[in-house]
C-alpha cells in the first residue's frame, strides 16, 4: 500500500482496475491510450483474468455487455472516434442496468482529428452520447493518483447502482508519468453477488437482462426506475474540489487537465493580488451544480477554462442561473491553453468588467 | 404416438405463446432448441442472446437465463458472456439480416476465433420485423419492399452465402446448412443442433446451423406455397449440407 510507483497513466489505470477486482477487459487499440490494452494484455493472464482483442469497438462494448450481463467485474478503454463507436451499446448497456466501467482518453475531434489531448467529448460522456433517456457516471481525474482511486471507485459505484461509469480522461492523464500509490488488491471473494446475473438458471427462475420492452407503458416504468437510481445518485455521488476559493473575489471552473494548469494561473494571479479560486467538478455527472451555485454569489465573475471551444460551460451556466457572469476560455483540437494565456484571457476580463 | 409426444412442452420454452406468423419456421427451431437442450440436461447452465428481428422475443419464449443483443452484434455479447463464464453453455438466435448484414464483422470473427458458442442462424431471405425489405440473402429477382423491381444484382449485389464465408475458418468446428421444411428434415435437424450443442459442450470451438425458412407473411404466400418456393428457389442458391464437422472421433 505504501509503495509509491513511477507509472505511466494508462498503466495506472489498467493496474488499479485489477487492484478493484476487474478480470474482464475488451478492447481495440487507439491512440493514445493503447498502452493500458497492452498492459492488461500482459497482466490480465498472471491474476488468472481474461484479455480479449476485438475486432473494433463496436464488438468491445458488446463483449462488455456479455461480460457484465454474468455479474462479473469487466472494463473496455479507448479514445474518442472509439468511444463514438461504443455508444450504441454504451445506450443498452445503461438500459439494461449492467455495472461496468469505460475509459475515454480524449483526444482532439471531431472526425478523425488528432491524438493530443482534449475535452471536448464532455457533451457525449454527459449528456447521453447514444440514444435515448440515460445517464453515465462521469468521474474526471487530474492526476495519475486521482485516476488510481477513481478508477477504484468506479467498480464499486458501478456496481452499487448497477451502472456503467466513464472514466472521463485526456491524452495528458493518459501518457504522462506520477507516482502513485496503488490500493490493496481486492479478494474476489469479497465482491458483491448479483442476484440478477445471467449465470443459468440453476436452483432458481431464469433472469432476464434487457433493454427492451415492446409495451410503452411497461417501458417507461424501467425507464422511471432508473431515473430514480439517477435521483439518488445525483443527490449522493456529486464530488468536487476547492482550491484557494476562501477569500477568492473570481472563481475559475476548469476539470481534469486543464483544472490542473489553472492551479498554476491561480498562483500566478494572487502572486499579483488577486483572489481567485478554482473550483473543480469530480463528478462530471452528477454535475455538481448545488456546489457551483453557492460559489458563484460570492464572486465578481466565473471564467471556465476548457480544452474545447465550451461544453462545460453550460452546466456551469445552469449552475450559476444568472447570479453571477460566465465567461469562457478554451483551445481546440488538442491545443493546450498555456497558463500566460489564460492569465492574460483572465486578467482581460477583470479590466472589462471594472468598466 | 406422435400426439402424446407433441402435447407436451419441453422444459426449456417458457409458458409464454409464440408471436410468430402462421407458417414461419423460427417456432420449429425454438421448440427442436429446446428438446435439445432438455435431452443434454443443460437448462440450467444454458444462456440465450437473442438478435432484433422477429425473433428478439426468443429470450423470453426460452425458459433460460437470457438478454437480447444490439443488432447483429449476438456473437460479441455471447463472446463475453462465455469468457467471463466459460463452464456455461452460450447460443446466439439470429436472422439473415442481423447476422449476414450489420452484425457480419461480429460473426465472421466470432468463428474466426472459434469461440466456442454455438449460433442457430436462421435464413428467410428477407426482413421480417421490419416488413419484408431486401435481406443480404435476398435471391435474384426476389421483390420485397425495398427491392419492388425485384433484387437486381447491379444495384444491390449477390445473396450473401454464410457457411461457403465461414468454412474456411480455422476456429470453425461444426458448420450445417438445413431446411425443417419436411417431417424427414425436422428430425434430421434435430440431430444437428443437437451436434451443434454437443460440438460447445466438448469444448471444438464454433458451431453454427443454418435454417433455411420460410416468411409466408413477407413473401406474400400461404405456408405451403412458402415451403415449396423454399424448396424449389432457396435451396438451389443455397446448398444444403455439412461444410465443416470436427465432432469425428469425439462426439
Amino acid at each position: 500500500m505504501s509503495e509509491k510507483l513511477m507509472v505511466k497513466g494508462t498503466e495506472a489505470i489498467a493496474e488499479a482496475a485489477i487492484r478493484a477486482g476487474c478480470r474482464n477487459y475488451f478492447g481495440y487499440p487507439i491512440t493514445p491510450q493503447s498502452e493500458l490494452a497492452e498492459y492488461m494484455s500482459r497482466r490480465l493472464p498472471q491474476v488468472g483474468g481474461i484479455f480479449l482483442q476485438a475486432e473494433s469497438e463496436v464488438a468491445a462494448v458488446n463483449m462488455v455487455y456479455g461480460a457484465a450481463s454474468t455479474g462479473k467485474r469487466v472494463m473496455t478503454s479507448t479514445s474518442s472516434p472509439g468511444f463514438s463507436l461504443m455508444q450504441e451499446g454504451i445506450s443498452y448497456i445503461a438500459a439494461a442496468q449492467l455495472p461496468c466501467v469505460f475509459v475515454n482518453v480524449v483526444r482532439g475531434g471531431p472526425g478523425l482529428g488528432d491524438i493530443q489531448p482534449a475535452q471536448s467529448d464532455y457533451f457525449q460522456a454527459t449528456k447521453g452520447g447514444g440514444h435515448g433517456d440515460y445517464k453515465l457516471i462521469v468521474l474526471a481525474p487530474s492526476t495519475l493518483q486521482e485516476a488510481v482511486d477513481l478508477t477504484y471507485l468506479a467498480f464499486d459505484l458501478a456496481d452499487e447502482y448497477r451502472n456503467p461509469v466513464l472514466i472521463l480522461a485526456d491524452g495528458m492523464i493518459g501518457q504522462m508519468m506520477e507516482p502513485v500509490e496503488f490500493p490493496e488488491l481486492r479478494d474476489l471473494s469479497t465482491l458483491p453477488k448479483h442476484e440478477w446475473a445471467l449465470t443459468g438458471c440453476k436452483g432458481r427462475e431464469p433472469n432476464k437482462v434487457t433493454s427492451f420492452n415492446i409495451d410503452p407503458y411497461k417501458l417507461e416504468e424501467m425507464n422511471k426506475e432508473c431515473q430514480k437510481k439517477y435521483q439518488k445518485i445525483m443527490e449522493g455521488e456529486r464530488r468536487s474540489e476547492n482550491y484557494m476559493i476562501e477569500d477568492a473575489e473570481y472563481l475559475l471552473v476548469a476539470h481534469g487537465t486543464m483544472a490542473r494548469i489553472t492551479k498554476t494561473v491561480i498562483r500566478e494571479a494572487r502572486s499579483k493580488g488577486i483572489k481567485v479560486g478554482l473550483f473543480r467538478p469530480i463528478t462530471l455527472w452528477p454535475y455538481p451544480y448545488e456546489e457551483l451555485s453557492k460559489l458563484s454569489e460570492n464572486v465578481r465573475f466565473i471564467l471556465t477554462v476548457e480544452m474545447s471551444v465550451g461544453q462545460m460551460v453550460e452546466d456551469v451556466k445552469l449552475a450559476v442561473n444568472g447570479k453571477t457572469d460566465v465567461f469562457f476560455y478554451g483551445r481546440t483540437a488538442g491545443v493546450i491553453p498555456t497558463p500566460n494565456e489564460i492569465l492574460e484571457r483572465f486578467e482581460q476580463l477583470i479590466r472589462m468588467v471594472k468598466v | 404416438m406422435n400426439k402424446t409426444v407433441f402435447l407436451k412442452k419441453p422444459q426449456t420454452l417458457s409458458k409464454k405463446e409464440f408471436t410468430y406468423c402462421p407458417g414461419c419456421h423460427h417456432g420449429i427451431v425454438h421448440r427442436l432448441i429446446a428438446e435439445v437442450i432438455d435431452e443434454l440436461g443443460i437448462r440450467e447452465k444454458t444462456i440465450v442472446v437473442a438478435p432484433v428481428g422477429c425473433s428478439v422475443f426468443a429470450y423470453e419464449f426460452f425458459d433460460l437465463d437470457g438478454t437480447v443483443a444490439p443488432h447483429g452484434r449476438a456473437p460479441a455479447v455471447a463472446t463475453g458472456m462465455k469468457r467471463a463464464l466459460p463452464d456455461r453453455i452460450v447460443f446466439t438466435y439470429q436472422g439473415d439480416g442481423d447476422l449476414a448484414a450489420i452484425g457480419t464483422a461480429e460473426i465472421i470473427h466470432a468463428a474466426n476465433r472459434g469461440e466456442n458458442i454455438t449460433t442457430i442462424f436462421i435464413n428467410n431471405a428477407i426482413y421480417g420485423m421490419t416488413g419484408g425489405q431486401m435481406a443480404p440473402t435476398s435471391l435474384i429477382g426476389m421483390k420485397t419492399t425495398t427491392t419492388p423491381y425485384g433484387r437486381n444484382s447491379k444495384n444491390d449485389g449477390y445473396p450473401i452465402h454464410v457457411c461457403e464465408m465461414l468454412k474456411n475458418m480455422k476456429g470453425v468446428a461444426y458448420l450445417e446448412r438445413l431446411t425443417v421444411s419436411s417431417p424427414q428434415e425436422v428430425i434430421k435437424a434435430k440431430k444437428s443442433i443437437k451436434k451443434a450443442f454437443e460440438t460447445q459442450i466438448n469444448g471444438l470451438g464454433f458451431s453454427l446451423i443454418e435454417v433455411l425458412s420460410t416468411c409466408p407473411t413477407n413473401w406474400g404466400m400461404t405456408p405451403m406455397e412458402a415451403i415449396k418456393w423454399l424448396k424449389d428457389n432457396m435451396v438451389k442458391e443455397f446448398p444444403l449440407g455439412v461444410f465443416v464437422d470436427k465432432t469425428k472421433g469425439v462426439i
